[in-house]
């Protein structure tokens, strides 16, 4: 295996505090090697989305230690983990989470926009991320103009545009039918494999799991098991744009 | 850096447009209703103190009648002894710090010369009357002593009834002009400088002036004086002249302690105060309108962005995901939020001089263009589009980008 690149040691989170107080992390320990296909799997409530975001530097643990190449998250600034976020890691949401009334092309030029790259650059960037998720010529409409599979390979499109080293996708399929589900998960697989892209997706469905060549389930806040896929499912063709 | 947040800030107006442009609107209409106000205030405030100034603050005005306040309807005083004109050089000689003193009558008349007619008062009096009232020559002369005496067929016009009846250049005089008033024809000897509106919103210059005798002989026919106008030295003591007025005319029209005063002695200042008094409270008033319209629009702006907010929280915490540093979407926010109120304020200012401009022209009071009360328009709007646009973003931006994205 190649170098980690993630690990978590006893990280832990809590919400809320006295007799509310809830342990949402009861001790994780991870490690993730760049180049992974890593599904976070178990029951609703179990913790995925705490830890996901804490892996993401959108959230930071409550203890514990969490070294991504090699640096100490924990303690780093607001600014620095906003600086590690726009280099390194690319972010696909449950809930698409684009810019409303906002073009494809400019929802994913924003990362780039904010890494300060020209305006050709950030053109190209964009039109070439967009295409690579099967939606070129479809630049200019805006989220209430797509499908819901659409709007979310949009948000792929955003999550990869700055190439990052690390793409996290926190139920990518949660909200799309079987078939886009399908598709997504494609699309994913190629990420990983083609450009060696890290990719930690949590996912409900055993389906979309069976992609990855790893499986993580959680339970109550901690890590019940961690085993390999064997046999991973093979995608479907990566689509090209479908109506 | 700033740049990408100007971009970002005019993407984000581009967007929203509906939400920037009700912004913009809040701004425009409570800029320009201060602006408009004011200066409508200030020109009326000018107005009030010219009109005061070309009265005159040291007039007195001795009327037939019993108790008038400031005001009240022409020396009608039927029944009571009118004033004579011994009264007037009685009042000159015996009383100290008068500085003229002269007596007026008035008839409504209609004038015809050159072809044209005028509907217009004849005001028969003294030269002293043309100090008193403050009034100048533009051209030609005052009367004679003799005209004055004789009760000649002069008489010296206003700029009204220059213009109406001869036409031609603001104050000229054409030599040998004839105006007739009623049954006589008179020479046109004088024209005054114009005095503009008077205090009850009359003209000044629609006005003849001819000797006194003249207008008693030849246009009312009878020899009462209803009016004695009087003007006092600078700097006298006014309550001191009013009461040895009085007690002067008293005695002349031989009045017992009983018996109540049958004229009164009118002090311009009194109007005067009576005028100003008024603006004050149409200011306050006019400020008092603008200030609920500057609140209204407040209220406005302070509505939208609530309903915004929650919009905007999850836009901050997206950014925030994906690279953006707190600085940028705080500096991108603030952009958005400037430019929004200061086109508003810059829109407000337009339409504000553009308003007033016409409204005072509808209102006859004069446009006084105030510099101070558009400045702090301009930076109250600023100052709003900070407070309602950029703080809700500010507590958004020092999120976790977890929590804002999550906030409902
Ligand atoms: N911001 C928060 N404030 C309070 N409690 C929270 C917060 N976020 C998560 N929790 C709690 O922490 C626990 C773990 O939440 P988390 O979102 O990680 O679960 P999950 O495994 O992603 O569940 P799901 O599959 O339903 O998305 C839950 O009990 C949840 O109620
Ligand atoms: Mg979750």
């Amino acid at each position: 295996m190649s170098a980690v690149l993630i690990r978590l040691s006893a990280v832990t989170k809590s919400y809320g505090s006295g007799q509310a107080r809830l342990m949402a992390l009861q001790g994780i320990d991870l490690e993730v090697a760049a180049g992974e296909f890593l599904a976070i799997m178990g029951p609703s409530g179990s913790g995925k989305s705490t830890a996901m975001n804490i892996l993401g530097c959108l959230d930071t643990p409550g203890s514990g230690q969490y070294l991504f190449k090699g640096a100490h998250v924990e303690s780093l600034s607001r600014d620095q983990r906003a600086r590690l976020r726009r280099r390194f890691l690319g972010f696909v949401f449950q809930g698409f989470n684009l810019l409303p009334r906002t073009s494809a092309q400019e929802n994913v030029e924003l990362p780039l926009l904010y890494r300060g790259d020209s305006a050709t650059v950030r053109r190209a960037g964009a039109a070439r991320a967009l295409q690579s998720v099967g939606l070129a010529g479809w630049e200019q409409h805006t989220p209430g103009e797509l499908s819901g599979g659409q709007q979310q390979r949009v948000a792929i499109a955003r999550a990869i545009v700055t190439a990052p080293a690390v793409v996290l996708a926190d139920e990518p399929t949660g909200n799309l039918d079987t078939q886009r589900s399908h598709e997504i998960m494609a699309l994913l697989v190629a990420l990983n494999r083609d450009h060696g892209i890290t990719v930690l997706m949590v996912t409900h469905e055993p389906d979309m799991a069976a992609y990855a060549r790893r499986q993580v389930h959680f339970v109550d806040g901690r890590i019940a098991r961690d085993e390999a896929n064997a046999h991973p499912a093979t995608a479907p063709a990566a689509p090209t744009e479908t109506v | 850096m700033w740049l990408n947040a100007l971009l970002l800030a005019l993407r984000s107006i581009r967007r929203n447009l509906l939400r920037s442009i009700l912004t913009i609107l809040g701004i425009v209409i409570g800029v320009g209703a201060v602006i408009t106000m004011v200066t409508l205030g200030n020109g009326a405030t000018l107005s009030v103190q010219q009109q005061i100034s070309s009265l005159g603050t040291n007039l007195l005005m001795i009327r037939l009648g019993q108790r008038q306040g400031p005001g009240g309807g022409g020396g009608g005083g039927g029944g009571i002894q009118p004033f004579k004109e011994s009264d007037v050089t009685a009042i000159q000689s015996e009383i100290g710090g008068i500085a003229a003193a002269a007596p007026e009558a008035r008839a409504a008349v209609t004038v015809v010369g050159n072809g044209r007619n005028w509907a217009t008062n004849v005001t028969g009096s003294t030269n002293d009357w043309f100090t008193i009232g403050n009034w100048k020559l533009a051209s030609g002369r005052m009367f004679e002593p003799d005209e004055q005496l004789a009760g000649s067929a002069v008489c010296i016009i206003g700029e009204t009834v220059r213009r109406e009846i001869y036409g031609g250049a603001v104050g000229t005089l054409i030599p040998g002009a004839q105006l007739r008033i009623r049954q006589f024809s008179c020479n046109v000897v004088g024209v005054l400088v114009s005095k503009g509106q008077g205090g009850m919103g009359n003209d000044q210059d629609d006005i003849v002036v001819v000797p006194f005798h003249t207008l008693q002989r030849r246009v009312t026919g009878t020899r009462t004086v209803n009016t004695i106008l009087v003007s006092m030295e600078p700097g006298s003591e006014r309550t001191r002249i009013k009461a040895s007025l009085r007690q002067l005319l008293r005695e002349r029209r031989k009045l017992t302690d009983s018996d109540d005063d049958n004229f009164n002695v009118l002090d311009t200042q009194q109007i005067a105060d009576a005028l100003s008094g008024t603006t004050k409270v149409l200011t306050t008033l006019l400020g008092a309108v603008a200030a609920v319209s500057l609140l209204v629009g407040g209220i406005g702006i302070m509505n939208i962005m609530l309903v915004s907010v929650t919009e905007r929280t999850r836009e901050i915490g997206l950014r925030l995901a994906i690279g953006a540093l707190g600085s940028e979407v705080l500096l991108q926010f603030l952009i958005e939020a400037v430019a929004l109120s200061a086109l508003g304020g810059v829109i407000g200012i337009a339409i504000a001089t553009v308003a007033s401009y016409a409204l005072a022209h509808v209102m006859g009071v004069p446009y006084v263009f105030d510099s101070t009360i558009n400045l702090l328009s301009l930076l109250f709007s600023a100052a709003i589009g900070v407070i309602f646009g950029y703080f809700p973003a500010r507590r958004a931006a020092h999120m976790d980008p977890i929590e804002a994205l999550r906030h409902e």
